[in-house]
């Protein structure tokens, strides 16, 4: 709904879908024969192709990144405060290239998309892919955009975890990583928060063993309770004491369990809001992507063992109120780079906003980050040049 | 243009050699001993002005706070740990200084010298804190808590076991000269040291 397109704005986009027919092997041994891949891109590949950036989404992400869809759009891109002109990533020096991954639900294949085994949506019998699968599809991605060497990799949270992964399979494919508000893997706590998520999906009636979508309906309630208790660990307990407090809505008590309290209303509707836009069978598989990812598995759980395959520099962000991947999991990253000599560089962001603040517009984060960026596109252009 | 002490330390590191700088700043001396001497290096600073100033160098910085010590760098890591005007700012510069020897084979770090001539005049005539444009602030917001002078730090290196393997005093211009060579406790209003354990 912007009436005029902000000037640091990438403005209206319009999202391509790539079809892939190259069979794609997956670590859960199982196999996808093709897929299609949606993806947005922002800004102009260089001649050279070394400006070019991947943006790798969280949970919840998807390829729309930045800009509109069309003027009707009530709310740009999900980090549109990073992406444009101007901004962090600066579509002025960079190609952006921002993609929905395999498995969710906003028009890359996934479990709501049709088998065609059968003709009916996949649902639960989608596989189960992983971090490192979607850093093999993305790879695919660059082959088809012409892209031999990312300038950065970036992403959030389960997006940083991709970002890691790329540093580590395709070390020679990217210059720099960008890993904000992220961890090597998953607590114990993390996996047990995940496993809520996907119980009240997995037990909401409207399941249906995840073939919902025959049944013309989809576990709503489950979804909702999912994303409430997820929309808790996203904040800190200080930004909600700040935000809503104790205040009640109608300002006394009711003596019932409906809403009163204002925090009660606003994880209703961001529960009641994500249910209506999102896939349940999505959101069970890229919790268990999260829960999964470890590359350090594979090395004899020695990450400094995981990290020697890498190349790139890395930029690690962290946040101060942020417990679910609190500034601790970020250092361990960077005390295992420092250990085995590798360039990285280390930021941990002061404030209240707890895991959400990766999206928020805080004015010390998008410095720092802007900064980061700012000696990439200069390398890239010496590069090139 | 390297800021002239930086110069002075650019000149004692070895090419190729593994450097941790304690409170980098913008970066400056790390960018030069890379460019220049092939050094691999890290700096460590709280500054956000400064970690963006680093990474606009290409410098790696770590946001951490050295008063809370080097305890995620293992032993030996790097062959040089430098310190710039910051020892006399921390918590606990002998902890620190032992840190910076476990973690580096040699320590690098210069001071303001407290027991210049003009400091030691401005106490007695003055009866004053020192105030110098070495020493800028005043007692209650100075960040310097534990300014020391030369013979005060080479007496903590000899109570420790410390050698010292190098040292300089400069004036404010960051020159050396006769009256700093001969009475460097004095006329020194900068102090340079290079120690091992």
């Amino acid at each position: 709904m912007p009436d005029i397109i902000p000037a640091d704005s990438v403005g209206l986009v319009t999202p391509t879908t790539l079809h892939f027919d190259q069979p794609l092997e997956l670590e859960c041994g199982r196999r996808l024969d093709a897929y299609e891949l949606v993806y947005e891109t922002y800004g102009s590949l260089n001649a050279a192709r070394s400006n070019a950036v991947l943006i790798c989404h969280a949970l919840s992400g998807h390829h729309h990144a930045a800009g509109y869809h069309s003027m009707d759009d009530k709310r740009p891109g999900w980090w549109d405060n990073a992406i444009g002109p101007g901004k962090a990533i600066d579509t002025n020096r960079f190609f952006v290239v921002s993609l929905n991954n395999i498995g969710g639900c906003h028009g890359s294949t996934g479990p709501s998309s049709i088998n065609p085994a059968n003709g009916q949506p996949w649902g639960p019998d989608f596989p189960m892919v992983t971090v490192r699968d979607w850093v093999n599809s993305q790879t695919r991605l660059a082959d088809a955009l012409g892209i031999q060497q990312w300038a950065a990799v970036i992403g959030g949270s389960l997006g940083g975890m991709q970002a890691l992964q790329w540093s580590i399979d395709y070390p020679d494919r990217l210059r720099h990583a960008v890993v904000i508000a992220s961890a090597p893997k998953l607590s114990a706590q993390n996996i047990a928060f995940n496993e809520v998520a996907r119980q009240s999906i997995l037990t909401d009636p409207n399941f249906h063993g995840g073939r919902y979508y025959l049944h013309d309906t989809y576990p709503r309630q489950g979804l909702i309770l999912a994303r409430m208790v997820g929309h808790i660990t996203y904040l800190s307990d200080d930004a909600m004491r700040a935000k809503f407090g104790r205040d009640l809505r109608a300002g006394k008590f009711h003596f019932g369990f409906d809403v009163e309290f204002q925090v009660e209303s606003y994880l209703r509707h961001q529960g009641e809001t994500f249910s209506r836009n999102f896939d349940a069978n999505t959101y069970l598989l890229m919790t268990k992507a999260l829960d999964y990812y470890d590359p350090s598995r594979d090395f004899d759980n020695d990450l400094e063992a995981a990290l020697r395959q890498t190349k790139c520099r890395f930029l690690v962000m962290s946040f101060t109120s942020d417990w679910r991947f609190s500034p601790q999991r970020s250092e361990e990253v960077v005390n295992a780079l420092v250990r085995i000599a590798r360039d990285v560089s280390y930021a941990e962001i002061d404030t209240d906003k707890g895991h959400d603040a990766f999206l928020v517009d805080i004015p010390e984060y998008l410095k720092l980050f802007s900064a980061y960026m700012r000696r990439v596109s200069i390398e890239v252009q010496d590069a090139s040049s | 243009m390297l800021r002239p002490d930086l110069e002075i330390i650019r000149t004692w590191i070895p090419d190729g050699t593994r450097v941790l700088d304690l409170g980098c700043g913008n970066g400056a001396l790390l960018a030069n001993l890379r460019d220049s001497k092939n050094v691999h290096g890290y700096g460590l600073e709280i500054d956000q002005d400064n970690i963006a100033a680093c990474f606009e160098n290409g410098v790696n910085v770590i946001e951490q706070d050295i008063d809370e010590g080097l305890g995620n760098i293992q032993d030996k890591r790097f062959d040089y740990v430098l310190m710039t005007q910051a020892l006399q700012a921390v918590h606990r510069p002998d902890l620190v200084l032992s840190e910076m020897l476990r973690v580096g084979h040699e320590a690098i770090v210069t001071f303001p010298n407290f027991g210049h001539w003009r400091v030691r005049g401005y106490l007695f005539f003055k009866g004053r804190m020192p105030v110098s444009p070495t020493l800028p602030h005043q007692w209650f917001n100075s960040p310097n808590i534990h300014l020391c002078t030369v013979r005060d730090f080479e007496a903590h290196c000899h109570e420790q076991g410390y050698r010292i393997l190098q040292s300089m005093v400069v004036d404010r211009h960051h020159e050396a000269g006769v009256m700093t060579r001969f009475l460097p406790n004095l006329f020194g209003e900068i102090a340079l040291f290079r120690v091992a354990r």
